[in-house]
């Protein structure tokens, strides 16, 4: 599949922001960080900066971005749809527990609970935003089941390395809880997607060139002239084929800077103490988002369309 | 709404393509594309039509295929034209978030309203069959209609009321009708030919149907390699030829 720019800047981003609204409301509700102003308005400040920069981002692939709004309509059947409504409806939660803990310095109690619902919410609409890919059976590699495992687990990694390294720089917070989080989820996330790597080589194919013509049972089908003698909407959505050959060193590229280095570096922090957590937790942070980066283009460019098999592709 | 019909009607049109007549002409392509240029789901864009890497919206696309049996030493060359198979279950419908994709109630036909979509291609990912495709230039997805604003046109006469690629298959190979009636006339040619649905394995439940080239004639009914013909007797020749043998027999 294409990997477009604005789709990989939006489920990245997003889900991150979604990881860090999680965060906060643990993180308050919980009683674990106290609700300072200048914190909670660069906190919410980056999360909904990540949220709403992510979902504008998803209409700029529209061909028609003024009528995004006629996404909403469709909740009943389309996974998008629901995406859209949820992002819409988590504002509300997440809107009225960013303003009690900047203009009301409170962030536990009722309120935390109110946080704790649009953490909840935040959840579900990464979620949603998962099951957009993972409903589409014509691109197996993202029908599984750990497409939505992955989606929900990088996004509470990547929130929880911002949490943790806001913290660090303001000082703030039981930092030790953040630590262990951190280094739980990038445990979690990797093996994760190591193990959808693993499902994606060895998962049989589910159509093939003869199943895709019914021309089986004549033999082997390969197609000798294509329709049309250069690339059309189909191959140039649908068949992309770079990310194949490099696949193999971009997946060790994901893998270190997503996942290895950053759990290294996080818990180093707990062996070499305090005094090192500010430059370690944004390093880190700073390693898993290019990892983030390289493992979302891949997600999108290793994935091949069953449609391929009309275009000499032998089994998806 | 583009959840697919709580109450279809039993009416399901679609077209029926033998693969053992197409020679792969490409006309049903581009009669296709002249019909529906003009049409419900006009206009089917060309990008760069003169330059170097020309790009077009096309509802039908003719491949060619060679399918190999290495174990009996067999092959087969086979022309497959691709469209809209207008699926019971079709997936480019339950996706669209704005209800732009809908599936008719009373025939099945799938149809896009370009006025309400917003062309994010979530349509054209869920189609198995490359079904779908964008027009760059308006923004929107475009899509075989089984030309809704021809078969129903009582404006034209009613042997013209049949898809632009059936009207204009030159070898007949493409056949319209309703495949919800066991007893139409395209629903025995695909018991008669055992007729197949593209990749059900995806259950999108295809309504159209493909009829496999027929078994090769071997053994017996086997054309002569050489035409074998001595025959060098004059017999029954005229008296000049016959002279004229002699002689140069001689």
């Amino acid at each position: 599949m294409h990997p477009a720019k604005s789709v990989i800047y939006f489920t990245t981003a997003s889900g991150a922001g979604y990881g860090l609204m999680v965060w906060l409301a643990v993180m308050g509700a919980f009683g674990f960080i106290p609700a300072d102003r200048t914190f909670g308005i660069v906190g919410f400040g980056l999360a909904f900066f990540l949220i709403i920069s992510g979902l504008l981002s998803s209409t700029g692939h529209l061909g028609r971005p003024e009528r995004a709004w006629r996404a909403l309509s469709q909740w009943r059947s389309s996974w998008l749809s629901r995406e859209g409504v949820a992002a819409i409806l988590t504002f509300g939660p997440t809107g009225i527990y960013a303003l009690s803990w900047v203009v009301q310095g409170q962030n536990g109690g009722p309120v935390g609970m109110i946080g704790l619902a649009g953490g909840g919410m935040s959840l579900i609409t990464v979620y949603f935003t998962s099951m957009i890919y993972a409903s589409l059976k014509a691109i197996p590699a993202w029908s599984n089941r750990w497409t939505s495992l992955g989606y929900l687990s990088m996004a509470l990694m990547s929130g929880a390395l911002i949490m943790l390294a806001l913290q660090a720089g303001f000082g703030l917070g039981h930092m030790a809880v953040m630590i262990k989080a951190s280094v739980a989820l990038l445990a979690l996330a990797g093996v994760l997607k190591l193990a959808y790597w693993r499902a994606l080589q060895s998962d049989p194919a589910r159509s093939t060139a003869e199943s895709a013509t019914g021309l089986g049972q004549f033999g082997n089908v390969h197609m000798i002239e294509s329709p049309h003698g250069e690339d059309n909407y189909l191959l140039k959505e649908m068949g992309y084929k770079i990310a194949r050959k490099h696949a193999n060193k971009l997946r060790r590229i994901a893998l270190v800077t997503g996942f290895i280095l950053p759990m290294a570096m996080v818990a180093a922090i707990m062996v070499l103490g305090l005094p090192y957590v500010v430059v370690l937790s944004f390093l880190a942070l700073i390693s898993a988002g290019v990892g983030l980066v390289v493992e979302r283009w891949l997600f999108f460019a290793e994935a091949k369309h069953v449609v391929t098999l009309y275009y000499g592709n032998r089994n998806v | 709404m583009t959840s697919l019909p709580q109450n279809p009607s039993k009416v399901k049109l679609g077209l029926v393509i033998d693969l053992d007549i197409c020679v792969g002409c490409h006309a049903c392509a581009v009669n296709c594309k002249e019909w529906n240029t003009s049409g419900k789901m006009a206009p089917l864009t060309d990008m760069d039509p003169y330059g170097a890497k020309p790009d077009g919206v096309w509802f039908n696309r003719v491949h060619t295929y060679e399918a190999v049996d290495e174990a009996a030493g067999t092959s087969r060359t086979v022309h497959f034209p691709r469209s809209c198979l207008h699926c019971d279950d079709a997936p480019c419908v339950t996706v669209c978030p704005t209800g732009a994709s809908y599936k008719r109630e009373e025939d099945g036909i799938v149809l896009i309203n370009t006025d309400i979509c917003i062309g994010c291609k979530l349509c054209s990912w869920a189609c198995p069959y490359g079904a779908r495709e964008y027009d760059e230039d308006e923004g929107v997805m475009k899509k075989c209609t089984l030309c809704v604003d021809k078969i129903y046109n009582e404006n034209l006469p009613p042997e013209s009321r049949v898809p632009a690629c059936v009207s204009t298959c030159p070898t007949g190979a493409r056949s319209f009708g309703d495949l919800g009636d066991p007893n139409s006339d395209v629903s025995k040619l695909v018991a008669a030919r055992d007729g197949y649905a593209l990749m059900p394995e995806q259950g999108t439940r295809p309504v159209n149907r493909y009829l496999p080239p027929r078994p090769k004639k071997v053994g017996d009914e086997m054309a002569p390699r050489l035409l074998d013909h001595h025959d060098d007797s004059a017999d029954g020749a005229g008296l000049l030829a016959r002279w004229v043998d002699k002689v140069l027999s001689a």
